[in-house]
């Protein structure tokens, strides 16, 4: 049948069009007329049985609602503060905090503001959270890769450390490590003719109070010693890829290991005699009652530390374990079949297509690290949360803002590390046509 | 065929020879032994390792479990009866259970009432956990709510009652109405249950008796272990209908109601759980009408139970996109509306696709309850941290403590995490 005279043929059309068609005394109809609405016809049912309005009312009652609840909340503020005779001011960060910080990477005394103090807390959370991130990628890959070990042993142990850490909260691990360290020896035990404790390798003092490790000492023309160590970085990665782009533009095999490890270590020990040994080393010593120089890890930051890493890297081995486990075998063996060999298959086949499923999760594992190390306050460590969320608080009364800023901060840096997380999906992720 | 070539051999064997048992170095626990132990030379360095760290790991905790003392009334009389010997004074287990379990200040004559709900608890989650158990005992669960609020807090049992009335005719509003369209009996349910609420407050007040069956207990003398179980339940159980609205509404197609879901979920999730419970302790009674008194128990469900929605809603929300465009656009052709799309088609896949996800963030919430022993409650780890360790008569007594609460949390964690792997097993139906 052609297709042009199914238009004049009334059988095939559907019942509307039929009645459309007979409503019609002139006989002219369109296929598509049938389904424009009546004109001008708008009643208010339509709101919610017509599909078109239906998603414009539900928006205005969710907006109504909202602004409704925001009210809500707003007048009960402002009555409660008023009844309670408080405002919302920012000024009690300007005045001095008056209390004492145990660790501090910036210059801090009781006379400080609490601004300052809060930065204090900044610092100290972004130190322990990078310290954490770096021990538990350590110990989770290392958990995950000897999971997958056909050593039977050692993958049960590694999944008893798994189940063990993943299933109990990180709260009671931060508290278990900190009880450890105060069970070490005190720093008396390290006196007399015959201690009762003794410093590992002569070098390091672990005590009750924190650990204490060498400090190193920056002399006169030290910064020439840390450029030049910077710069010599800087040319093994040239070098690296000059060879790289030598074996794929001309097919040279240009060595590499030997003479990056004559950059990494020629050019800095020349600086260091040349500058007359600029660097030294501060050895913790103990004099009197207790531990001068080299530098105090004190006993808070040990035990959150400690606890973030083996708790984290437990989450991280199993995200190591499923990103290795995602790579097909079929991989594996297609570039054994092209003739790789074991630790080239790994770095060039594997390693790449196992990364892109390591990655994100353990990105948001750092995230979870940072939000955990706000826990700090359950041990004494001073983050921003037991600063400005704990003593200024406290202190000042001024609740809302202190939390407010505390939420600000931990906002700024999930959204962060989303963004970062966001451009390296954008970055690995499969070109698909 | 009797001149076959074989007739110039001297000798041909004509039956086949039984088998040989295989060299013993390659089967039995010889065997298993050089293959999974000693296979090659860093194998066998890295056995000798965990040999090792296994050693040194059991010979310290043997002793300390098995010499443990479970009788004593305090840690100097625990000490003078190991007289020197290492082992666990497990006595502060025994002597300090009610407290590690029920709180401080819960009445000691009433621990019937908190053990009864938790016996029960079983009852009424089995049939949610279990699909083959008979449907008829989900009317159990429905009343579950009720009857432990009753059991645990006490009081009036009007009060629960009320709420029992008002669920109930919300309910009968919705199955009416549901008829017509899904929303017009949600929200008619949910407006049925919220007016009879507030109706039955004023003639619970009213008819409230002065002496009551079950005596009240006030919600700070909740606490120990009881208190994380609490709060875990409840929030778990009214987050996920929570989450599963706003992962619906992230991925709604009108823009308002998106972006109040978005902003709501990434705040929740881009803070810490310890500032929401310093909002729940200190900023939270700021926004409530003046004079009113929320206890800080209820102020600290609400915190988590937002908290835990997030979470659950971006889970759902992975669910929701890892189901094929297909889905949906058979839910349409066949012309089904969104409620009855959801409902029957996609909620239903998106759902069994999260199970592993809800099971994680409810095992999350769990442990993270332990996080309510900073603002000052006294559950399992406040308990122990607080009026246990810092009593003369139990100071210093650390592992024993720390090792009975690790153990908790591991026996219900491990178990909800097993459980969730078993459904996954019995929820896969796709081909393999």
């Amino acid at each position: 049948m052609p297709i042009g005279k199914a238009h004049c043929d009334p059988t095939i059309l559907s019942n509307e069009a039929v009645k459309y068609q007979n409503g019609q005394a002139d006989g002219e109809y369109h296929m598509t007329s049938i389904t424009d609405p009546p004109e001008g016809a708008f009643r208010l049912s339509m709101l919610i049985n017509d599909t078109r309005y239906r998603s414009y009312t539900f928006q205005f009652i969710a907006l109504v609602l909202l602004i409704a609840i925001m009210a809500f909340l707003g007048i009960n503020l402002v009555r409660n503060l008023t009844a309670a005779g408080l405002n919302i001011s920012y000024g009690f960060l300007g005045e001095p905090a008056g209390y004492d910080v145990q660790q501090t990477l910036i210059e801090y005394d009781s006379q400080s503001s609490h601004l300052r103090a809060a930065w204090v807390g900044i610092i100290n959370t972004l130190l322990v959270a990078f310290l954490a991130c770096v021990t538990a990628t350590i110990l989770g890959v290392i958990a995950g890769v000897l999971r997958l070990s056909p050593n039977w042993l050692v993958s049960k142990l590694m999944s008893v450390y798994v189940e063990a850490f993943r299933n109990v909260p990180v709260l009671i691990w931060i508290l278990v490590i900190n009880t450890i360290v105060i069970l070490l020896p005190a720093p008396r035990a390290y006196r007399g003719e015959t201690p009762d404790a003794e410093m590992l390798f002569g070098i390091i003092a672990y005590t009750n109070r924190g650990i204490y490790i060498p400090a190193p000492t920056w002399g006169a023309g030290s910064g020439v010693v840390v450029l030049v160590f910077l710069a010599s970085i800087a040319s093994i990665f040239f070098f690296r890829r000059y060879a790289r782009k030598q074996l794929f533009d001309h097919g040279r095999v240009v060595p590499v290991l030997l003479p990056a490890l004559a950059m990494f270590f020629i050019p800095v020990l020349l600086a260091y005699f040349v500058m007359g040994r600029p660097i030294g080393v501060d050895l913790p010593e103990l004099k009197g009652f207790n531990f001068q120089g080299g530098t105090q890890i004190g006993r808070p930051l040990i035990a959150l530390w400690l606890a973030l890493s083996v708790y984290t890297g437990a989450f991280i081995a199993e995200n190591v374990r499923a990103g290795i486990q995602a790579v097909s075998k079929g991989q594996t063996e297609a570039a054994a079949s092209l003739g790789l060999r074991p630790n080239r298959v790994m770095n060039l086949v594997v390693l790449p297509q196992a990364l892109r499923v390591i990655i994100p999760p353990l990105i948001s594992q750092f995230l979870n690290i940072t939000k955990n190390s706000s826990l700090a306050i359950a041990v004494g460590y001073a983050d921003v949360t037991a600063t400005l969320g704990g003593i200024t608080l406290n202190q000042t009364g001024r609740a809302i803002e202190c939390i407010l800023l505390l939420m600000l901060f931990y906002l700024t840096i999930s959204l962060l590390i989303s963004a970062v997380m966001n451009v390296y999906n954008n970055a690995v992720s499969l070109k698909e046509r | 065929m009797s001149d076959t070539p074989n007739s110039q051999f001297a000798f041909v064997r004509t039956e086949q020879l039984p088998q040989l048992a295989p060299p013993s170095t390659a089967t039995g626990p010889v065997a298993w032994v050089r293959t999974n132990l000693f296979s090659n030379i860093p194998y066998s360095i890295l056995t000798l390792v965990a040999l090792y760290c296994i050693f040194s790991i059991l010979s310290g905790f043997l002793p300390w479990l098995l010499n443990g003392v479970w009788t004593t009334s305090n840690i100097r009389e625990c000490r003078e009866v190991l007289d020197g010997v290492s082992g666990g004074c497990f006595s502060v287990l025994t002597e300090r259970w009610p407290q590690l379990v029920y709180g401080l200040s819960y009445d000691r004559n009433e621990y019937w009432r908190p053990r009864l709900a938790f016996i029960l608890l079983f009852i009424a989650a089995a049939p949610v956990l279990f699909v083959n158990l008979p449907r008829q005992m989900l009317g159990f669960t429905a009343l579950y709510p009720f009857v432990a609020f009753y059991l645990i807090w006490g009081g009036t049992i009007f009060a629960p009652l009320m709420a029992l009335v008002a669920f109930a005719v919300g309910y009968k509003v919705y199955s009416h109405l549901v008829a017509g369209s899904f929303a017009a009996g949600f929200f008619g349910g949910v407006i049925a249950t919220a007016v009879m609420l507030f109706i039955g407050g004023f003639i619970v007040d009213v008819i409230a008796p002065e002496e009551t069956f079950l005596s009240a207990v006030p919600s700070r003398d909740m606490g120990g272990f009881m208190l994380n179980m609490i709060l875990g339940v409840v929030c778990v159980s009214l987050s996920l209908p929570i989450g599963i609205a706003l992962a619906l509404g992230r991925q709604s197609s009108m823009p308002i109601i998106k972006w109040i879901c978005v902003v709501f979920i990434e705040f929740i999730r881009g803070v810490p759980l310890i500032t929401l419970l310093f909002v729940a302790s200190v900023v939270l009674s700021y926004f409530f009408p003046p004079g009113s008194n929320f206890d800080l128990i209820l102020r600290v469900i609400i915190m988590i139970t937002m908290f835990s929605a997030a979470y659950i809603a971006e889970v759902i929300r992975g669910g929701l996109a890892a189901l094929p465009r297909g889905q949906y656009e058979a839910a349409d052709s066949l012309g089904l509306d969104y409620a009855q799309a959801m409902r029957l088609i996609i909620l239903p896949q998106a759902l069994k696709i999260s199970i592993p996800g809800i099971v994680n963030v409810a095992v999350g919430l769990f442990k993270d309850t332990t996080l309510v022993s900073v603002i000052s409650m006294f559950d399992l780890v406040g308990m122990i941290r607080g009026p246990i360790l810092s009593s003369t008569d139990w100071n210093g007594v650390y592992w024993e403590l720390w090792a009975f609460a690790i153990l908790l949390f591991f026996v219900v964690c491990y178990g909800i995490s097993q459980y969730s792997q078993w459904l996954e097993r019995q929820l896969a139906t796709g081909h393999r």
